[in-house]
């Protein structure tokens, strides 16, 4: 029977709460951390949470009727406790996948992340995590080539790639940038990096910086027999301008080319990753931007989500934080978010914060790079944390070698190999660490330098946003 | 401060991948690197190349790939042989992830002359 206009508010946990609902295999799924203002319901809240991601608004409207608002409407669907803090709730969201353009990380977000943050009956909320079914996924393009296509291209098996940030990040002219990046190439890394504020100032335009770097590339590959690269940051003021500079990088025969996802847009990162994978280029991305959205325990977007947006949106890298460098990053939750970039299958499990079973289908899987003020001394824990599916960075602690960059490659490239070796010979890397690097330093003194330049540098701040467990 | 030795015309500048910063291994750490790839359930398979010929993709196979292969000795045999028919190439022993579709291990064993 058809039902009657009726004007006015009505409470939204009337319509869109409903704990009997069973999602569908179809259904994007949500988790939200809800933080009410005092007095009002868990039901209503999470309802209201459900009604402002999808099809509510604040009152019943007539036009609401002529469409069949059961089926388009989101729905919550589960409620629980936040294991160690009664001021907020988990709320489970069902979505159906008809509310969501195909192949459009901005259009999901846009939903789920609009104006539902600034509602009023929220103190706080926080996107915990999202299950894209595999029919969504297989509608976005992902990776441009992923891990498998990149080593392949690149020669490199059986260890973590290694590169460097080149600093200091601004300031550099062309030339001296180009020195610095062939000094690290020839000594030993894999690749070198531009800093994410790179872009065209005018103390380095553009144009410039690549030319050199690429000169600096193709030269230590002449002198190495190995293949190099250096991400080329394209991130720019336009999407034209962008495309205008990474189609210079492949005319010049750069191998990769590097984007900022969160400053420069997910409809930018999107069209640019399809560009790479047309153009067989690979893309580095780097994450500025997301501990404003990230950090803070109650309120924001958590990074196991941006990095399911960015393997949907498309990156062959993405910075993943280290856990043991001057970066926030709790272990738990960073083993989490890895097994989300590389792993074609990943289960739940909330003790790395993992809210929803994950099928990427045959989306390829992409590397996590470990960067932020880390050195040789971290080498066996990072190999040990990260195994070979990963990129080391270290920027520091390549170029602030007591003899240069050339030097603190090689110790870097030294440390990985040795602690590869190792690790393949059954030893533990994380109890070993000081043994075995000091082992290899008896037949490299580059490293034996970097060992003795770095040996009291910790970062043993405690983790601001911790996974939810009762013990906090 | 110590000079990084490294030039074009140096050819002891030029470099092999994955353990080739690292002094030569012996042959026990030879051994039990190809345990690591058997342990791993890996397919071992052995490739060579003239050292003027090693910047590309495909270096030639020492026959087909050793599927199944689990004996350490009967692998480093077939790399001995490899080494012993083409003394001036390099030889690399390869573990083919077949999951992953890509080698898990790639270490040059013997390095002929290098330019």
């Amino acid at each position: 029977m058809a039902k009657t206009y009726d004007a006015g508010v009505k409470e939204y946990r009337e319509t869109y709460w409903d704990p009997s609902y069973t999602p569908k295999d179809t259904d994007i799924l949500a988790c939200f951390k809800v933080t009410p203002q005092d007095g009002v319901p868990r039901e209503e809240v999470a309802a209201a949470v459900a009604a402002e991601s999808s099809t509510g608004t604040w009152t019943t409207v007539w036009t609401d009727l002529l469409t069949d608002l059961d089926y388009y409407k989101g729905v919550a669907y589960a409620m629980e406790d936040v294991p160690g803090d009664d001021t907020c709730f988990y709320a489970f969201i069902a979505y159906p996948i008809d509310l969501f353009e195909e192949g459009s990380v901005v259009n999901v977000m846009t939903s789920l992340v609009g104006n539902v943050f600034g509602f009023k009956a929220l103190r706080a909320l926080r996107l915990e995590d999202i299950r894209f079914p595999i029919a969504y996924v297989m509608t976005c393009n992902g990776p441009p080539q992923g891990i498998q296509v990149e080593r392949d291209l690149l020669n490199k098996y059986g260890r973590p790639m290694l590169g460097c940030t080149i600093k200091p990040k601004l300031g550099l002219s062309a030339k001296n940038y180009g020195r610095a990046c062939y000094e690290g190439l020839r000594g030993g890394l894999d690749f070198t990096k531009d800093d994410e504020n790179v872009n065209s100032q005018p103390f380095m335009r553009w144009r410039h910086r690549f030319d050199f770097v690429m000169e600096a590339i193709l030269k230590a590959e002449a002198e190495t027999g190995e293949r190099k690269g250096h991400y080329l940051n394209v991130t720019a003021p336009t999407a034209d301008e962008m495309m205008r500079r990474a189609e210079y990088a492949k005319e010049i025969g750069a191998p990769i080319i590097m984007h900022d996802y969160l400053t420069g847009g997910w409809a930018a990162n999107t069209q640019l990753a399809q560009w790479c994978q047309e153009n067989g280029m690979l893309l580095h991305i780097h994450r500025a931007m997301h501990a404003v959205m990230d950090r803070n325990p109650h309120h924001g977007i958590h990074f196991r989500v941006l990095t399911k947006i960015l393997r949907l949106s498309g990156g062959d890298h993405l910075h993943s934080g280290t856990v043991v460098g001057k970066l926030e990053g709790d272990r738990d939750a960073t083993l989490g978010w890895i097994d989300i970039m590389r792993d074609s299958y990943v289960k739940e499990d909330r003790s790395r914060g993992i809210f929803f079973d994950q099928d990427w289908g045959a989306m390829p899987g992409l590397f996590p790079v470990a960067s932020g003020g880390i050195h040789v001394w971290h080498m066996p824990a990072l190999v040990s944390i990260f195994g070979d599916d990963s990129v080391l960075q270290f920027g520091g602690g390549t170029l602030g070698h007591p003899w240069g960059n050339a030097a603190g490659a090689a110790a870097n490239r030294v440390a990985v190999e040795a602690c590869v070796q190792a690790r393949n010979e059954g030893r533990e890397l994380e109890k070993e660490g000081k043994d075995i690097l000091t082992a290899a330093a008896k037949h490299s003194p580059e490293l034996s330098a970097a060992m003795e330049t770095w040996k009291e540098i910790k970062f043993e701040f405690d983790t601001v946003d911790k996974l939810d467990v009762s013990h906090k | 401060m110590q000079d990084y030795q490294s030039s074009l015309s140096e050819p002891s500048s030029r470099k092999f991948e994955t353990f080739s910063y690292l002094p030569d291994m012996t042959p026990e750490q030879i051994r039990t690197q190809i345990e690591y790839i058997v342990n791993k359930g890996w397919n071992p398979g052995i490739e060579h190349t003239e050292p003027e010929n090693a910047g590309g993709h495909f270096w030639y196979m020492w026959k087909l790939p050793m599927f199944g292969e689990t004996d350490v000795d009967a692998i480093l045999k077939e790399v001995e042989a490899c080494h012993a028919a083409h003394p001036n190439n390099h030889v690399r022993l390869l573990g083919f992830d077949n999951f992953a579709q890509s080698a898990g291990a790639s270490m040059v064993i013997y390095r002929g002359k290098t330019v």
